[in-house]
C-alpha cells in the first residue's frame, strides 16, 4: 500500500509493509509470520475475555493485502495457528473461500499443533522444518548460534553463499529512546547480514526487544507507517 | 448497683466465674463487648494487641452458647460452625486456635476449633466438610474458597458470630472488599449473625464499623478500650551533624552506637525501611561486633519462609539477641522475649511508628522502648515531631476502597463455581456493602456480561465460556475453567520471583526477576546475608554459588519508596517553626548550626506559609518548594507545577523530591515570582492538568497488572499445569494495549486509570494540600547557595541524573565543603 518500501536483498525485490508482511515482486509470494489465528478465540473458550475484534481485524488485514498485491501464495513462516481447533479457524476457512486460486504454505512453528488431515483439508502445505526457494531460506525460529555451526560445516563444503533467512516466532521489538527518559516499544523488521526476523503479524502479540548490531537493518512499525531506524 | 439482665445470664456467670478461677480480671472493654454480643449486638472492639482483644469476641460467643443451652452446654457436640474467626494473618491462626482450645477445654466443654488456610491438609479439609467445628479460624482468601464448593450455605447456617480480626489491616486493601462482599454472603445464609470488627487504632474507626457492618444495614456499637501502653522514645543524636544533609549517608556511620542498645536488652527488632537495606544493616551489625554471629538474624520478605519461620520460633524463645527486619515483622504474633525496638530512618507515618514501637514490652506492666535512628539529619524534626504526633495521638486513617471491578469479578465467578448465583438476590448483597453501594446499574450489566458473554454480544464463530445461564442461575460448567479459577482466588499479586538455589543444592529465597536479569553470570549479589555467585539461571531458577567477593550488588527491590502521611507532614511542619527556639527538644536543639545557616540564608518555614527557594548553582536554576506533604504529593505536585510554568513560557526541567519538598532545576530562569505563584500553585483544573502533566497511561499500565490478575485475565500457572496453560499465557502490558486499542470502555481498564488518580496521584490529599497553599502565605526567597534544606532534594536529582562523570560520593563532599 502507500506506505510500503522496497528493499532489495539478494537481487530480490521485497515490499515491506506496515501491516507487517513482506511481499516479494519475483515471485508473487506474501511472506508472513506469527499470525496466531484462533488465539482469541482460545483465550476466550477458557473463560479469558479477550475482545475478539482483534482478531476480525487481523484477518481482514490479512486478506485484503493479498488481495492488494494480488500475491499467488502466500508463505507463512509458523505460529499460523495458535493451539488447538476452534470456531474461529472456521472463519479463516470461510474467508479463505473466496481466494480459491490462493496457494497457502507453512512452515511448521512451535504452536502450529492442528492434525494433519486439518491442514489437508484446508489445502495448506505444510513444511517441516526449512524450505529453500530460490535464494531464500524459511524457517519458525533462527537460532544464531546453530546456525554458525552449520554455516560452517557447509562453508566447508560448497563455497557458494549460504541462502538468506528468513524467520519469525521472537515477535522482534526495538526501543526508540524519546526526550527525557521516555522510551517506546514498537514492532519491527529486523534484517541482518544473513537473515531476517519478521514482527508478528497478530496484533495480539507480545514484544522481545533486539538489540541490533551496527550492519542490521532495522524497520520499526509506528501506526501506519515504516521508519527505517537505522 | 443493680445488675442488669445480661450481667446475670449464666453463661456470662459461667465464664466470668472461671476467670476469676484463673486470676485473669477482665478489662471494661471486654465485659463491654460481652454484654453487647450477649444483647445480639454488632460492632468493632478497638484494642491494642497484647490486651485480649480475642478473648472479647471469643468469650461472648461461649457465654452466647452457654446462655441458649443453659441445661446441657457443657455435654452439646456437633453444633456446627458457631463463630467463624477471618484473620488476615497465617501465622496468627495456630496461636489464637491454640488459646482458644485450652479455654473450652478448661471449662469442660465439647466444642472443637479448627484452622483452615494454605497449609490445611486435604484430610482436615474433608474433616471439616464431613462436620465443622464450633470454631473455625480462616484467611479472607480460603474463605472465599469456601464459597465455590456446593452446599456451602450449609456450613454457615448455624453461624452466630463472625469475627474480623486485625481489621485495620484488611481495610484499605483489596483483601478488605474480598471479606466485605463475604461478609454480605454469610448475613444472608444465617438467620441472625453478629459482625465484630477487631481493630488497632486508626483516624477513622467509626468508618472502619460502618464499612464491615455496611450488609447488616444496622450501625452497631464501637466498643474501645481505653488502655494506653507507656511508651519510651529515645532519640539518637549524632555527635558530629552535617549542616548539609545528605539522604541516607548518616545512618550506617551511627551503626556502633546500636551495640550497646543490643547488648544491655533482652532481645531487639531493629526495623529497616527497605529489604536491600536490611542487609547492609545485618552485615554492618556483625562486622561491628562479631560477637553476635549466631545470635543476630535477618528477616524480610525475600528470604526463604523456612528460614523466616526459624528466626520466628528463635524469637519466642529467646535464643536471639536481635533481628533486623523490614515490614515483614510489622504484624503477627508477638514475641515476647522482645523488650527494645530500633527505627532506622523515618517511619513515614505515626500509626506505624506506634506499630512497631509496640512490639516491645509486650508482658503486662512493662514498657515498650523504641530508639529512633536518623539517617540524615534533617529527620532529627522527624524524631521531634513523632514525639508530638504520639502525645497528641494522631493516627492515620485507612481510606476503604470503592468500586473494585476486579475483585467483584472474581466474587462472581468464586459463586458461580459453587451453587451459582441468582443475580436480583446477589446484587441487592453486592450493593449492600460500602465498597460497591455506588456501583451503577450499567457498571452491574457489564460486569454480568463480562463473565457471561466476554464483554460482546453472542455471535458466530464466538465460544466465549466461562458463567453459563441455567433456570436463571448463574454456573460456571466447566470443571476446567472451575479449576483455574479457585487456584487463582486471591488479591495479592507478587512479582515475578525467582528461586535462589545453590549449585550444590539448598535453597537460599527468592528474588525479583527484574533484579537478577540485569546481572551477568560472575556477578555477586547479596541475599539472606549471603554473598553469591551468579552462575545461571534455569528454569526459573537462579543458580549460585558462594562468594568471598568483598563487594556485592544489594538488590533493590520494586515497590519503591514509601511516602510520609499527611497526618505526620502536618506535625512536621508545626515542628519546623520550633526551630531555634528554646525548649523545642534535644533533636531540635541538636540541629541549632543548620537551622541558622537555613535562616541566614533563607527561611524557617512556619506552620500557614509554604516557603519556595530561588537558587542558580553553575548546574542551573534551582526552584525549590517545601510543602511537607511527602514523595508520592510532590510527585504529582511538581509535574503539575512543571506543566503550568512551561505554559507562560516553553522550558524543559529536570524534577527531583524528598518528602519534605521538591525540586524543578532548568537551564534558564524560571519565571516563578509573587505575582503569579498563587496561580501556579491553585487547584483550578486540577483534574485536567494532571492529565496533561502526567504520563497516566504508563501509570495506568502497572496498575493493571494487578487488575488483570486478580479479574482473572492472566493466568501465572500452577503447579504441574504450566505446559498445558502456555497457550494462555500473556502479559498484562500486552493486555494493557489490547483493550486501549479494541476495548477502551472496558470496566478494569478504566479502574486502573481509577486507581492511578485515588492511590497513585492521591488526588484528594494533593488537593487538599493545595487548598492549605493557597490559604498560606507563600514566601519566595533569592539564597546566593544552596540551604540545608534543598541540599537533599539537590543531592537525589544529581543521583539520578548522573550528570558528572566524577564519583557522586566525591562531588557531594566537595559541595558540602565548598558551602559550609
Amino acid at each position: 500500500m502507500n506506505e510500503d518500501q522496497l528493499l532489495i536483498c539478494r537481487g530480490q525485490h521485497l515490499w515491506l509493509s506496515p501491516e507487517r508482511t513482506v511481499f516479494w515482486e519475483e515471485e508473487k509470494t506474501m511472506i508472513l509470520s506469527d499470525t496466531h489465528f484462533g488465539k482469541t478465540g482460545h483465550f476466550r473458550k477458557n473463560g479469558i475475555a479477550i475482545p475478539q475484534t482483534i482478531y476480525k481485524e487481523d484477518l481482514l488485514r490479512f486478506f485484503s493485502i493479498i488481495q492488494f498485491y494480488k500475491a499467488q501464495r502466500v508463505l507463512v513462516v509458523g505460529d499460523f495457528f495458535h493451539s488447538h481447533v476452534n470456531e474461529e479457524l472456521d472463519w479463516f476457512l470461510k474467508w479463505k473461500r473466496d481466494f480459491s486460486q490462493l496457494q497457502i504454505t507453512m512452515v511448521k512453528g512451535n504452536h502450529d499443533i492442528l492434525p494433519a488431515s486439518w491442514y489437508e483439508a484446508a489445502a495448506i502445505e505444510i513444511i517441516q522444518e526449512t524450505l529453500l526457494s530460490g535464494p531464500f531460506q524459511f524457517q519458525h525460529d533462527y537460532d544464531e548460534k546453530a546456525q554458525k555451526n552449520k554455516n560452517n560445516i557447509e562453508q566447508a563444503t560448497d563455497t557458494n553463499h549460504p541462502a538468506y533467512i528468513f524467520s519469525g516466532h521472537i515477535h522482534p521489538g526495538i526501543t526508540i529512546k524519546g526526550l527525557s527518559k521516555q522510551s517506546l516499544r514498537l514492532p519491527c523488521f529486523y534484517f541482518g547480514k544473513h537473515h531476517c526476523i519478521l514482527p508478528a503479524f497478530s496484533k495480539f502479540s507480545g514484544l522481545a526487544t533486539i538489540k541490533p548490531k551496527k550492519e542490521d537493518q532495522i524497520f520499526a512499525i509506528v501506526n501506519n507507517q515504516l521508519i527505517q531506524t537505522k | 448497683m443493680q445488675r442488669k439482665p445480661m450481667q446475670a445470664s449464666k453463661g456470662f456467670q459461667i465464664v466470668t466465674h472461671w476467670l476469676q478461677q484463673q486470676q485473669l480480671h477482665p478489662f471494661p472493654f471486654q465485659e463491654q463487648t460481652w454484654l453487647a454480643i450477649l444483647s445480639g449486638e454488632s460492632g468493632l472492639v478497638n484494642a491494642p494487641t497484647g490486651c485480649g482483644k480475642t478473648y472479647s469476641v471469643f468469650l461472648g460467643a461461649l457465654m452466647q452458647f452457654i446462655n441458649e443451652h443453659p441445661a446441657d452446654w457443657a455435654k452439646q457436640k456437633n453444633n456446627g460452625l458457631q463463630l467463624l474467626w477471618i484473620t488476615p494473618l497465617r501465622a496468627l491462626a495456630k496461636d489464637i486456635g491454640r488459646a482458644m482450645q485450652e479455654v473450652i477445654e478448661s471449662l469442660g466443654m465439647q466444642w472443637k476449633v479448627a484452622i483452615r488456610n494454605g497449609d490445611t491438609s486435604t484430610a482436615d479439609r474433608a474433616r471439616q466438610k464431613k462436620q465443622m467445628p464450633e470454631i473455625l479460624i480462616i484467611t479472607p482468601e480460603s474463605l472465599q474458597l469456601l464459597l465455590t464448593q456446593k452446599n456451602y450455605p450449609n456450613y454457615f447456617s448455624s453461624l452466630k458470630i463472625l469475627a474480623v480480626d486485625e481489621w485495620h489491616e484488611l481495610l484499605g486493601s483489596k483483601r478488605g472488599v474480598q471479606t466485605e462482599l463475604a461478609v454480605s454472603r454469610l448475613v444472608n445464609c444465617s438467620e441472625s449473625l453478629q459482625v465484630w470488627g477487631i481493630s488497632a487504632t486508626i483516624g477513622n474507626l467509626e468508618e472502619a464499623r460502618e464499612v464491615l457492618l455496611s450488609p447488616l444495614k444496622k450501625p452497631g456499637i464501637t466498643i474501645q478500650a481505653s488502655i494506653h501502653k507507656p511508651l519510651e522514645i529515645h532519640t539518637i543524636i549524632p555527635n558530629e551533624i552535617d549542616s548539609y544533609p545528605w539522604a541516607g549517608h548518616l545512618g550506617i556511620k551511627l551503626a556502633h552506637t546500636l551495640i550497646p542498645i543490643i547488648e544491655n536488652s533482652n532481645t531487639t527488632l531493629i526495623f529497616i525501611n527497605t529489604r536491600g537495606m536490611s542487609e547492609t544493616w545485618y552485615q554492618t551489625l556483625l562486622t561491628l561486633a562479631p560477637s553476635l554471629a549466631g545470635a543476630i538474624a535477618l528477616h524480610h520478605g525475600s528470604i526463604e519462609q523456612e528460614l523466616r519461620l526459624w528466626v520466628e520460633e528463635a524469637l519466642h524463645t529467646q535464643k536471639l539477641k536481635a533481628v533486623v527486619c523490614t515490614a515483614s515483622l510489622d504484624l503477627g504474633v508477638d514475641f515476647r522475649p522482645v523488650d527494645t525496638v530500633i527505627q532506622v530512618g523515618s517511619p513515614k507515618g505515626i500509626a506505624r511508628f506506634l506499630q512497631r514501637a509496640g512490639r516491645s514490652g509486650h508482658r503486662p506492666g512493662e514498657i515498650s522502648k523504641i530508639y529512633f535512628l536518623p539517617t540524615h539529619s534533617l529527620e532529627l524534626v522527624e524524631a521531634a515531631a513523632l514525639k508530638t504526633a504520639v502525645t497528641e495521638r494522631a493516627i492515620e486513617s485507612k481510606d476503604p476502597l470503592v468500586l473494585c471491578f476486579d475483585v467483584l469479578l472474581q466474587y462472581l465467578c468464586t459463586l458461580a463455581c459453587g451453587e451459582g448465583f441468582d443475580p436480583k438476590k446477589i446484587h441487592a448483597e453486592i450493593k449492600s456493602t460500602y465498597c460497591f453501594a455506588d456501583m451503577q446499574e450499567d457498571e452491574w450489566q457489564e460486569i454480568l456480561k463480562q463473565i457471561t458473554t466476554g464483554g460482546q454480544a453472542l455471535q458466530v464463530y464466538d465460544e466465549f465460556r466461562k458463567v453459563e445461564i441455567e433456570n436463571g442461575i448463574y454456573k460456571i460448567n466447566s470443571r476446567k475453567i472451575a479449576m483455574r479459577h479457585r487456584m487463582h482466588i486471591g488479591t495479592i499479586v507478587s512479582d515475578a520471583m525467582l528461586k535462589v538455589k545453590f549449585l550444590s543444592g539448598g535453597y537460599v529465597g527468592v528474588i525479583e526477576e527484574y533484579f537478577i536479569s540485569k546481572l551477568e553470570p560472575g556477578d555477586v549479589f547479596t541475599l539472606a546475608g549471603k554473598n553469591l555467585e551468579l552462575i545461571m539461571i534455569k528454569d526459573m531458577n537462579v543458580l549460585v554459588k558462594k562468594s568471598t567477593a568483598k563487594k556485592s550488588l544489594i538488590p533493590s527491590w520494586l515497590g519503591g519508596r514509601m511516602s510520609l502521611t499527611a497526618n505526620l507532614g502536618e506535625v512536621l511542619r508545626r515542628t519546623f517553626s520550633k526551630a531555634l527556639q528554646p525548649n523545642a527538644g534535644i533533636e531540635m536543639d541538636s540541629l541549632h548550626h543548620l537551622f541558622s545557616i537555613q535562616k541566614n540564608l533563607s527561611h524557617i518555614p512556619q506552620p500557614n506559609e509554604l516557603l519556595i527557594e530561588q537558587i542558580e548553582s553553575k548546574d542551573g536554576y534551582h526552584l525549590l518548594v517545601y510543602p511537607f506533604e511527602g514523595r508520592q504529593v510532590h510527585e504529582a505536585l511538581s509535574a503539575i507545577l512543571a506543566f503550568r510554568i512551561s505554559r507562560i513560557q516553553p522550558m524543559s526541567f529536570s524534577i527531583s523530591m524528598n518528602d519534605y519538598g521538591f525540586e524543578l532545576l532548568s537551564d534558564t530562569p524560571i519565571p516563578v515570582d509573587d505575582s503569579n505563584v498563587y496561580e501556579l500553585l491553585s487547584d483550578n483544573n486540577l483534574l485536567t492538568d494532571i492529565q496533561q502533566s502526567v504520563n497516566n497511561t504508563e501509570m495506568a499500565k502497572r496498575k493493571f497488572r494487578d487488575i488483570a490478575v486478580i479479574g482473572g485475565l492472566i493466568f501465572q500457572g500452577m503447579p504441574g499445569e504450566k505446559t498445558k496453560a502456555r497457550h494462555l499465557q500473556s502479559s498484562a502490558s500486552l493486555l494493557f494495549k489490547v483493550f486501549e486499542e479494541y476495548d477502551p470502555g472496558n470496566l478494569l481498564l478504566k479502574q486502573a486509570y481509577n486507581e492511578v488518580l485515588t492511590q497513585q496521584m492521591d488526588e484528594v490529599r494533593l488537593r487538599l494540600a493545595l487548598q492549605r497553599i493557597a490559604k498560606s502565605k507563600i514566601l519566595l526567597t533569592y539564597p546566593d547557595k544552596l540551604t540545608p534544606l534543598s541540599f537533599p532534594i539537590v543531592v537525589d536529582g544529581l543521583n539520578r541524573n548522573n550528570l558528572s562523570s566524577e564519583r557522586l560520593e566525591d562531588r557531594v563532599k566537595k559541595m558540602q565543603q565548598q558551602l559550609s
